[in-house]
């Protein structure tokens, strides 16, 4: 199971929960398996946020594979100017 | 509206328009003759943008009216390579890197021909000072003064 | 697509040379062309009559008379533009709702700023544009107004978005609110942190907003046929993006609008986002002739989107050796008319240089009667870093450490925690910083009543969505169509030149042309330092691939096995130790034969880029402060900064030099000015006062250059870390002069003078 941590902005969509274990495979699955849970959340992933799989950043990435081992951890989306 | 029908030379050629009374120079150059390098970047004669010279002088031709180019030599930057040869202050824009965007770019090398028409070998504060009055928001200006230098001497023939 | 992207450690022939930029003649002679230099046979001028007040509810609007005038084709308003729900799209920077954009380029229920469209017209001349303007009759309620971030956090404030409520807290309030977001980061337990220091500071710091100031105001030229197809030319940082949000907005097929991008005159990211090109298209449409609508300047201030103003405050603890124990922010940011400020990437780079276990960050995005912000520039982080590096100084200099030695006591490296999330990989921060201290600057003599200041920035650096094609023709020349823009800094070169060295040819051979949407897939706007990095990479790619399909023809042509077929110094030939032997052919040959032996060749790529690598700059800066006048002249400035590799080191240095010097704008002078009305007072340059060259000096640029390992030249974005230290690092050196700390900026001479007036009255 992948473990996930979310960054503390996203802490009041899921009542203060911060990581959780998930069994997805890539990172369309990891949206739609929290959106799941954590209905808040919904809307606020996809476009919000970037994913950092095992230290790597990847933004609109969405079937980045995720292995059974990995750490995850969802931050704001980077934009620039 | 009435036009008015003015006669004047443009890099040395005759040239012959309309125009409204209100419009300025600049436009007349953009919209009537189809100069386009000469550029508008505020219309208030604050950015430098517009820059040509008109009988030797260095103004900005969104300050003037088309009507008042009755009879004058106007220069612009269509003007400044001599056929297939650039300008030393051209050459020099693209060795030092002097141009990132190029939107200022027309009017900064018709301010600098003109410092050196009048100022040979200026010093870096006269070339700082003489270009106060052409904006660039990209470069921050070093490697604009750098070319201008380096132009000015190989002009000397130094 | 073959080898991996890593970075490889190799000789270069061409990367890291400075040859010509394959665009600059056409700029120096006059002959490029930007979006207002586009004319179309028949075409009609387009002018928008625009809002007066700050904040109004509009009652009607009546464009009969206007349409009547002579010479006038055709007028648009909210009635010709669909409403749009509440839809997130990252069809730009600043993730963009599509309810607040169609609100933004034309007014609804209510204007919200001084300059908000309220309507558009189509002419036969501009004069005739500008008289239609004058009969459009308005008739507008005029609302309570409010521009201050603090006034509009307020209970009891204007509301500008009676729907509004704020989002990230929980539970929901139940009164709607101008917070449209609250954001916050933390790590570590801060109280604990605070505890454990020896020194704690806390200081309050208020920024204006600035704006971009490209030279080059927005400008577009649509043209709408009879059986809906639409060709639009305009001065944009993304074609794809811009097509990608007109088509949303007018409801149409995004493969019924081709985007020309023009060259552009500058951006900043104040050109990621479209504001009359809905409305020239809507007005072609309704002619059936073309429509070109140009920005006054004045409109390029009151309606396009500068960056926040904020109010912020910082608070950091740290032992009596300098050890940072806790740092805290709040930043309240200004997001203008919609929501949307750059507040989270703020939030994110505010501490970010340091090694930190005890972190606490909030910001607030508010809205106020003010344009939308749009990014400038590394968006939100010159802001909050000016407080942060502000702070740090402070503390440096009450426990009497050189402000370079607390800075790497405490610097981030690789492998440190950031409170935002991810570890941070391979930085060169500490390089940059230990560069900056042995910099003869740095250790020059400083004549009395002078400062000097030092600061230093971060920034993550994008990659994104891009495309490259790399046609080889039969002459053996490449052409290589990019889909990323070429916002001025040069990356037209650039990729040629790693092209040029993947391939193993001349740069001569190699022409980049940046290509309209229509011939590639989708690239995200260039912005967020991402156009050599990305733009690069997939040329990259794109060239590898080709080279990939040169091998294969060889051996083909050649009747040899692929492992037999190497590719080396613009040719293929046969590979070391494979015991085969074949006579070479250059790329130029392969190029004659193609079409006879299989077709042409071409390199593809269609990537999603990851991998970007964050930079580090530290600044250098003296300045003279004038008692009697309160002007501060600068007299020496020195940039520092970690760009992975400088392809062509001379736009590298631009972009060093460029970036600065707008923070050295940011920092003394500009801002925007508002009357008690609501109503902006200096929407012009003469007033709104960006760097002469006379004001500044040689900015001397130091490339330092630790390799960004995924990509294959080492590189980093370089284009946004400069515009993030020197608002903090003149600060810095004001105080140093004076013994006076500005916390408000700009640090214009009223502002010195009244900081310098204040400390000798109270007797500092």
């Amino acid at each position: 199971m992948a473990r996930i941590t979310l960054a503390s902005h996203l802490f009041p969509y899921t009542g203060g929960v911060r990581g959780l274990e998930l069994d997805v495979a890539n990172v369309r699955q990891m949206f739609a398996a929290l959106a799941e849970r954590y209905p808040d959340l919904q809307g606020h992933l996809e476009n919000e946020v970037a994913v950092v799989i095992d230290g790597e950043v990847y933004q609109d990435a969405l079937l980045q594979t995720i292995a059974a081992d990995s750490e995850v951890i969802l931050i704001p989306k980077i934009a620039g100017g | 509206m009435a036009r008015h029908h003015v006669t004047a030379t443009v890099n040395g050629e005759a040239v012959e328009f309309l125009c409204e009374t209100q419009q300025t120079l600049l436009e007349v150059l953009r919209d009537e003759l189809r100069l386009t390098g000469t550029k508008e970047g505020c219309g208030t004669g604050d950015c430098g943008a517009c820059s040509v010279t008109v009988d030797g002088r260095l103004l900005c031709s969104c300050l003037m009216l088309g009507v008042e180019a009755q009879g004058k030599a106007i220069r612009t930057i269509e003007g400044m390579a001599g056929g297939e040869k650039l300008h030393p202050l051209q050459r020099k824009f693209l060795e030092h890197a002097a141009l990132q965007c190029g939107v200022c770019t027309p009017g900064i090398l018709i301010a600098a021909r003109s410092l050196l028409e009048s100022n040979p070998d200026p010093s870096e504060a006269e070339v700082r000072y003489w270009l106060a009055g052409n904006l660039c928001r990209c470069t921050g200006y070093q490697k604009i003064v750098e070319a201008v230098l380096d132009a000015a001497r190989e002009m000397r023939g130094a | 697509m073959s080898a991996s992207t890593k970075y490889e450690d190799k000789p270069l022939r061409i990367v890291g040379t400075r040859p010509l930029r394959p665009d600059g003649v056409d700029k120096v002679t006059g002959r490029a062309r930007y979006a207002a230099d586009y004319n179309l046979p028949g075409q009609l001028i387009g002018k928008v009559l625009r809002s007066p007040h700050a904040h109004a509810r509009i009652r009607s609007i009546d464009v009969s008379a206007a349409l009547a005038l002579p010479g006038v084709k055709a007028v648009v308003t909210r009635d010709d533009f669909p409403d749009m729900p509440v839809e997130y799209a990252a069809a730009g920077e600043l993730t963009i709702n599509y309810r607040d954009v169609t609100r933004n380029m034309m007014a609804r229920e209510k204007v919200l700023y001084d300059g908000h469209p309220v309507a558009a017209v189509a002419a036969t001349s501009e004069s005739a544009a500008r008289a239609a303007l004058k009969l459009i009759k308005v008739d507008y309620e005029v609302l309570p107004h409010v521009i201050d971030v603090r006034e509009a956090m307020q209970p009891g404030a204007p509301l500008l978005h009676e729907e509004q409520y704020t989002a990230g807290v929980s539970p929901r309030p139940g009164q709607p609110s101008n917070i449209a977001k609250r954001i916050e980061f933390k790590l570590g337990d801060i109280e604990a942190g605070f505890r454990a220091a020896d020194l704690v500071i806390e200081r309050e710091f208020n920024t204006k907003p600035v704006h971009q100031g490209y030279i080059e105001p927005q400008a577009c030229l649509a043209s709408c046929t009879e059986d809906g197809q639409v060709e639009l030319w305009t001065s944009t940082q993304g074609a794809f993006t811009y097509r990608e949000q007109c088509a949303r907005v007018l409801q149409m097929d995004v493969s019924r609008i081709r985007v020309t991008p023009t060259e552009i005159g500058g951006g900043f990211g104040g050109k990621n986002n479209i504001y009359s090109e809905p409305l020239a298209i809507a007005l072609s449409r309704k002619t059936h002739r073309p429509v070109k609508m140009v920005m006054t300047r004045e409109e390029v201030f009151r309606a396009t989107g500068p960056t926040s103003g904020a109010n912020i405050r910082i608070k950091m603890g740290c032992t009596r050796n300098g050890r940072i124990t806790a740092a805290q922010a709040v930043l309240n940011f200004q997001s203008g008319a919609f929501p949307g400020s750059s507040v989270p990437m703020a939030a994110m780079c505010t501490f970010t240089r340091y090694d930190l276990e005890n972190v606490h960050v909030v910001g607030h995005d508010v809205t106020v009667n003010r344009p939308k912000v749009a990014a400038y520039r590394a968006p939100g982080a010159p802001i909050s870093v000016f407080g942060a590096e502000s702070v740090i100084d402070e503390m440096a200099k009450k426990l009497g450490i050189d402000p370079i030695d607390f800075r790497l006591k405490n610097a981030a490296t690789q492998g440190t925690q950031t409170y935002y999330g991810p570890k941070l990989g391979v930085i060169g921060y500490i390089e940059t910083l230990e560069r900056a201290k042995a910099h003869p600057h740095y250790s020059a003599p400083l004549a009395p009543g002078r400062g000097r200041g030092v600061s230093s920035g971060f920034w993550f650096n994008i990659g994104n969505e891009t495309c490259s094609t790399l046609n080889i023709g039969e002459d053996g020349s490449v052409t290589l169509l990019m889909g990323t823009v070429d916002v001025a800094g040069g990356s037209r070169a650039a990729m040629a030149m790693m092209v040029a060295e993947e391939l193993g040819i001349p740069m001569d051979k190699v022409k980049p042309v940046v290509a309209d949407p229509s011939a590639l897939g989708f690239n995200f706007v260039t912005a967020g330092s991402r156009g050599t990095f990305a733009g690069g990479m997939a040329a990259v790619v794109a060239a590898r691939d080709a080279v990939e399909k040169l091998r294969r023809r060889a051996a083909k042509i050649r009747e040899v096995p692929l492992e037999a077929v190497a590719w080396k110094d613009g040719r293929a030939q046969p590979a070391e130790g494979c015991g085969v032997q074949f006579a070479p052919m250059t790329l130029a040959e392969i190029a004659k034969v193609a079409g006879k032996t299989g077709g042409s060749i071409a390199g593809h790529a269609e990537i999603n880029v990851q991998g970007a690598g964050p930079g580090f700059g530290v600044h250098i800066v003296d300045v003279d402060v004038d008692r009697e006048t309160g002007l501060v002249k600068i007299l020496r400035y020195t940039v520092l900064q970690d760009v992975g590799k400088a392809v062509h080191p001379a736009y590298v240095e631009g972009q060093l030099q460029g970036g600065a010097v707008q923070g050295i704008g940011w920092a003394l002078n500009e801002e925007y000015v508002y009357g008690a009305d609501g109503v902006l007072q200096n929407p012009g340059f003469l007033d709104y006062r960006v760097p002469v060259a006379s004001d500044v000096p040689s900015i001397d640029t130091v490339i330092v250059e630790v390799p960004n390992p995924n990509h294959p030249y080492g590189v980093r974005g370089c284009g946004e870390v400069p515009i993030i230290p020197p608002m903090s690092a003149i600060a810095n050196a004001i105080e140093s002069a004076t013994g006076v700390r500005l916390c408000d900026q700009p640090m214009s001479p009223p502002r010195v003078l009244q900081a310098i007036g204040k400390a000798a009255g109270a007797g500092n």
